[in-house]
């Protein structure tokens, strides 16, 4: 293999490319990226960042003198893979030939109509999403945040610390029940009335309204929420309508083996545009955290440079972290299947426990609130446990 | 000499936090080795004795970078920058640490903390 090009130049293309140099690839190594930036970490955007604690800085990902012997083609997207000819079509027009392909593009945010309409109405998810959310929150007044999961219950905690009077509404009749399960998402959805943020479930939005600015978020029951700055926040949809047409199969994502390998020889996927086979689950799931993309690249990098020839190691269960009101929530494994879940530390009441999730009467998740040294010792655990079947 | 615990109080594979400024975190590996290191990441604020030790390498609790005890040095991303490594001494069954005189690779939020910001 003489060339390898990765296409998408976040998380989860730094660490293909890492592990592409790690396992001695010498050859050609092109890193694509739709965002003008080197690779920057995502997850403080929806809270050290949008608070100001930290800079642009403080964001990237790179080492210092860090040379992966790569060139950086940035700001401009692919838009196109024929496998045929090896090649991929990028938006400035240029073509790049290339013997292998790590797909690592990511997901975009869902909008609304009004995201592009209306000011004041925010998705979170690049940089420059998060430079002008952060302009607008500093203007203050009343925010109004649509859809109550992880993204948009971070940015309700930064900024009613930032002092803004915010509410959070939610489709569903609890928020985060798809993660945490119907018990615990309850839970975790009272903090927001713990620090005075009003939270409204079961009731959709009909619509956002305002001159040129944004002025209110019409309920579907009639109701009407004055705002000065809203945040769309009703998650993300894989980015891979490039790859329409190409051969490489698609479902929710790009299909892939529990290696990272797609459809087409020589293309492997990782991040949150893949959705990998999960062979203990039997089916095909769409992992988007943030230590999935830094994981699994370095299994389907072995996958790409020895055809799967080698048997790497199978990833971790899922983890991902949200950090709430000063609060540090950790979950590890999956929620979807388990038939029971029990505090096994610590107290809901005090907002400092440890909850295990249960299969059969084997772990399959755990969920923690300021418990993270318990935490690490459960994570550990559930990479031995039986994973649960999938909920589709 | 800064007096941290009795040996016997720190079983193997454990940690203990010392609540200096900046925190530093005392480890007992499984193979009986007491090595002292900054206790927090350098990649976001975390406390390092909370993470999990195999052989000589910690993994934050919280991204699941690793440092190595000895060195200090990054074995695992995301972190970028080492921790410090503290001396330790033992003297009749008691561990001592000789603080380090270099600066910290403190992260970015602790710094904003410990410079007044807010939290």
């Amino acid at each position: 293999m003489k060339a390898v090009a990765v296409v998408g130049a976040s998380l989860a293309g730094l660490s293909a490319a890492r592990s592409l140099r790690q396992l001695g690839y010498d050859g050609r190594l092109l890193i694509i990226g739709a965002e003008p930036h080197r690779p920057y970490d995502r997850p403080p955007l929806s809270k050290e960042f949008l608070a100001g604690d930290i800079d642009e800085a403080a964001l990237t990902l790179e080492a210092d003198g860090e040379d992966l012997g790569a060139e950086w083609l940035l700001g401009t997207a692919a838009v196109g893979l024929d496998r045929r000819e090896r090649t991929i079509r990028l938006g400035d027009g240029r073509t790049v030939r290339t013997d292998g392909v790590v797909l690592a593009t990511g997901a975009g945010a869902r909008t609304l109509p009004e995201c592009e309409s209306l000011a004041g109405v925010h998705v979170l998810r690049t940089l420059e999403d998060a430079r002008a959310l952060r302009e607008d929150l500093a203007r203050g007044g009343r925010l109004v945040v649509i859809g109550g999961g992880f993204i948009g219950a971070e940015v309700a905690a930064t900024a009613h610390g930032l002092g803004l009077e915010v509410t959070v509404v939610e489709a569903a009749p609890t928020p985060l029940a798809g993660p945490l399960g119907q018990t615990m998402g309850q839970v975790v959805c009272e903090l927001h009335a713990d620090h005075g943020v009003r939270l409204l479930c079961g009731v959709g939005v009909q619509g956002i309204s305002g001159g040129r600015r944004v002025d209110e978020v019409l309920l579907a029951d009639g109701r009407r929420l004055p705002a000065d700055t809203v945040v769309v926040g009703v998650g993300a949809r894989p980015c891979v309508e490039w790859l329409a047409g190409s051969g490489v199969a698609l479902r929710d994502g790009v299909e892939c083996d529990a290696y990272g390998a797609t459809s087409v020889p020589g293309v492997v996927a990782v991040g949150d545009c893949a959705a990998w086979y999960d062979p203990t689950a039997g089916c095909h799931r769409r992992v988007e955290h943030w230590t999935g993309a830094r994981e699994r690249p370095a299994v389907a990098v072995t996958t790409l440079l020895h055809g799967g020839a080698a048997a790497p190691q199978l990833p971790k269960p899922p983890y991902f972290w949200s950090d709430q009101y000063g609060l540090r929530i950790q979950f590890a494994g999956h929620a979807a299947g388990a038939e029971s879940v029990t505090v096994e530390e610590g107290a809901v009441a005090d907002r400092s426990f440890l909850a295990v999730y249960r299969r059969a009467g084997r772990p399959v998740a755990v969920l923690a609130l300021n418990q993270t040294r318990l935490f690490t010792r459960w994570r550990r655990r559930l990479a031995t446990a039986l994973p649960a079947a999938c909920s589709s | 000499m800064i007096p941290v615990c009795r040996l016997a109080d720190l079983p193997r594979g454990e940690a203990y936090r010392l609540e200096t400024d900046p925190p530093v975190a005392v480890f007992h590996t499984d193979d009986g080795e007491v090595l002292a290191i900054d206790d927090t990441c350098t990649h976001q604020d975390a406390s390092l004795a909370d993470g999990w030790v195999e052989g000589c390498e910690v993994e934050c609790p919280l991204h699941a970078s690793k440092f190595n005890l000895r060195t200090g040095a990054v074995d695992a991303p995301p972190a970028r920058l080492p921790v410090r490594t503290h001396q330790v001494v033992l003297e009749d069954g008691v561990i001592y640490l000789l603080l380090s005189d270099a600066p910290p690779n403190l992260p970015p939020c602790a710094v904003a903390r410990a410079g007044g910001g807010f939290a």
